[in-house]
């Protein structure tokens, strides 16, 4: 019969390719582990109390991270604050009032051009800008402009991907009586595209975490043995927003610093801060996954 | 004594404002929810529907959707607290005209409308219309049901919240008078705080009806409401209909001809954009003056 002949060979095609495909995601999955395992092996011994809470030294075995990973959070506390709500306006904005003409689809395009410019090219921008220009120096606060910069494209797509997945019947639902726009952005739209937002908005800070070249671009040091002043205060107004004109140290840079020194004890710290890094990332990707989880439970069309 | 006084007033709003409302003296305030009914007594049937006012006037409506023609300068007047069908094959504007009543088409980017539309007289496509207040006074019930997934209390509530109303004990009263008159109370009185999401289909549409109500809109425009309904829920909702056209006037979209033989007074056949045939309900399903109308409910289209 007709076709039958072939059956054999088709079915030895169909297993061929669910080994290329196997292989093809061993290649990454073993790469990464055996990145980690080698992180783990070479960094692991450095990983204590003293390593989080010393500042770097000249001393291997005394120096710490603690100015790094207390930058990195201050870092991205200013990037969070700018860019989630620019970045969700925006994306408000272009999905719910915008018309629909080609001057928006020229921004639409822009913004997915944005998402791929290579990261330095923000520091160069944030150089000229942020420290010469506005004269903000090189700070926390330039640094957290920086990346928020480089983050809000991802924000603003993941905020349309998010408000485009409600559906129209929601907003017609809301209109029908007598709701303003913005009444239902704020009640509906907005409420039950949380998960989506947070998510993308987590994974762009994920991004930003371990970004290095824009941050050495505006100027950030290597070595840093302070901290930034506290925002609490005891005096009257207690809050104090020093620490965003303070200079700073990020994780990212402290490795590359480290690794840069001949020392092979130094390397060592390198790769422990490697770790603590890819614990924080980890550990928000897998806040990422959480939130999706519950609000896609709590809503479901 | 009473019913001169009323004929009186009956008499003098028909010579001097007829369109506008009845405008009661104060002492026969009492009377007001009789008042429609009362020519039904008097009056042979016939005479009813020629004596309620309009409440909605359509004039030459033309819409296009981009280089589409979707309706061809409709014309069609629907009187006040009676129920009115709009049949026709898919595609032939119904739901357009529909969504014309209360500007829904607004919100599609590449609609043009051209023509007029009058309720209580007062052109609703001017300038000076406010959308939000039209909206209000002209709620929707949709083709599928779509609650806010939030709890029935606060479905129900929702149209008045955004108006301003934040009083616990008005907003009560509104949900329970809602959902007694969309006759879904009893079953959900319990579980007010549950989420609409978890009702039935037919719960969940007779819940968007409530929500609709809460606002006391004058007219409630419904999209071929029970067409994704088991036949169960689909006469319960049709029974609501006929309770709900007391108070308001009702336009309903429907693909079921047997329904809206059911529930409306009047029916408008739509065929590509244009207005067939549009008289009361039984002359078009027994004697319609249009070939293609009799083609169309006996089946025979094509």
């Amino acid at each position: 019969m007709e076709g039958t002949q072939n059956i054999a060979r088709r079915k030895s095609l169909d297993a061929l390719f669910a080994i290329i495909g196997l292989l093809a995601m061993l290649v990454g999955l073993v790469t990464l582990l055996a990145l980690l395992a080698g992180l783990a092996k070479e960094g692991a011994g450095r990983l204590s109390w003293q390593f989080f809470t010393s500042y770097p030294s000249r001393f291997a075995s005394q120096a710490g991270i603690l100015s790094a990973w207390v930058g990195t959070t201050l870092v991205m506390l200013v990037t969070a604050a700018t860019a989630v709500p620019l970045g969700v306006a925006a994306g408000v904005y272009l999905e719910e009032y915008a018309p629909r003409n080609w001057l928006t689809a020229l921004i639409e395009i822009n913004i997915a051009n944005l998402a791929g410019v290579p990261s330095i090219v923000y520091g160069l921008m944030a150089l000229g800008l942020f420290v010469y220009q506005f004269r903000l120096g090189q700070s926390i606060v330039t640094a957290g402009l920086t990346l928020a910069l480089l983050i809000l494209p991802i924000v603003i797509v993941a905020t349309r991907e998010s408000i485009r997945a409600v559906p129209g019947s929601i907003r017609e639902a809301a209109y029908a009586l007598g709701a303003t726009k913005w009444q239902t952005v704020k009640d509906h739209v907005l409420p039950y595209s949380t998960g989506g937002i947070l998510t993308g908005v987590i994974i762009a800070l994920s991004r930003a975490i371990g970004e290095t070249a824009p941050l050495i671009t505006i100027g950030a040091l290597t070595f840093i043995a302070f901290l930034p002043g506290a925002p609490v205060k005891s005096e009257f107004p207690f809050v104090s927003f020093e620490w965003l004109m303070s200079p700073f140290t990020v994780m990212p840079i402290q490795m590359f610093n480290w690794v840069s020194r001949p020392q092979q004890e130094f390397h060592l710290n390198a790769a422990a801060a490697g770790l603590v890094l890819m614990a924080m990332t980890l550990a928000m990707n897998g806040l990422a996954i959480y939130i999706r989880y519950r609000f896609r439970k709590r809503i479901k069309w | 004594m009473v019913k001169r006084k009323l004929e009186k007033a009956v008499s003098e709003w028909k010579d001097n404002s007829p369109g506008g409302r009845l405008e009661l003296p104060t002492e026969l305030e009492h009377l007001k929810i009789t008042v429609p009914q009362t020519p039904d007594i008097d009056a042979p049937d016939q005479a009813v529907s020629t004596t309620r006012q309009p409440i909605i006037q359509v004039t030459d409506l033309d819409v296009h959707y981009g280089s589409t023609r979707a309706l061809k300068s409709v014309s069609v007047e629907i009187p006040d607290r009676q129920a009115t069908a709009f049949i026709g094959p898919s595609g032939c504007g119904k739901t357009t005209l529909l969504r014309c009543l209360n500007r829904m088409n607004d919100l599609i980017d590449t609609v043009s409308i051209t023509g007029s539309v009058k309720i209580h007289g007062r052109e609703i496509y001017s300038a000076s219309t406010d959308v939000i207040d039209l909206r209000r006074r002209v709620g929707m019930i949709f083709q599928k049901w779509n609650p806010f997934p939030k709890s029935i209390y606060e479905n129900v509530a929702y149209g008045l919240r955004i108006a301003g109303v934040h009083n616990r004990y008005r907003l009560n009263e509104v949900v329970e008078r809602s959902l007694r008159r969309a006759a879904l109370w009893d079953e959900v009185k319990d579980n007010l705080y549950k989420s609409a999401l978890d009702l039935s289909g037919g719960q969940q549409q007779r819940l968007c009806i409530a929500r609709a109500l809460a606002v006391e809109p004058e007219v409630l425009l419904m999209d071929e409401p029970c067409s994704a309904l088991d036949p169960i829920a689909t006469a319960k909702i049709e029974e609501l209909i006929w309770e709900l056209k007391e108070r308001y006037t009702i336009v309903i979209v429907t693909h079921n001809m047997q329904q809206a033989a059911r529930v409306s007074d009047f029916t408008a056949f739509l065929y590509l954009g244009s207005l067939i045939e549009y008289d009361k309900t039984d002359k078009i399903f027994t004697t319609p003056q249009n070939k293609q109308t009799e083609d169309y409910i006996t089946g025979r289209f094509g």
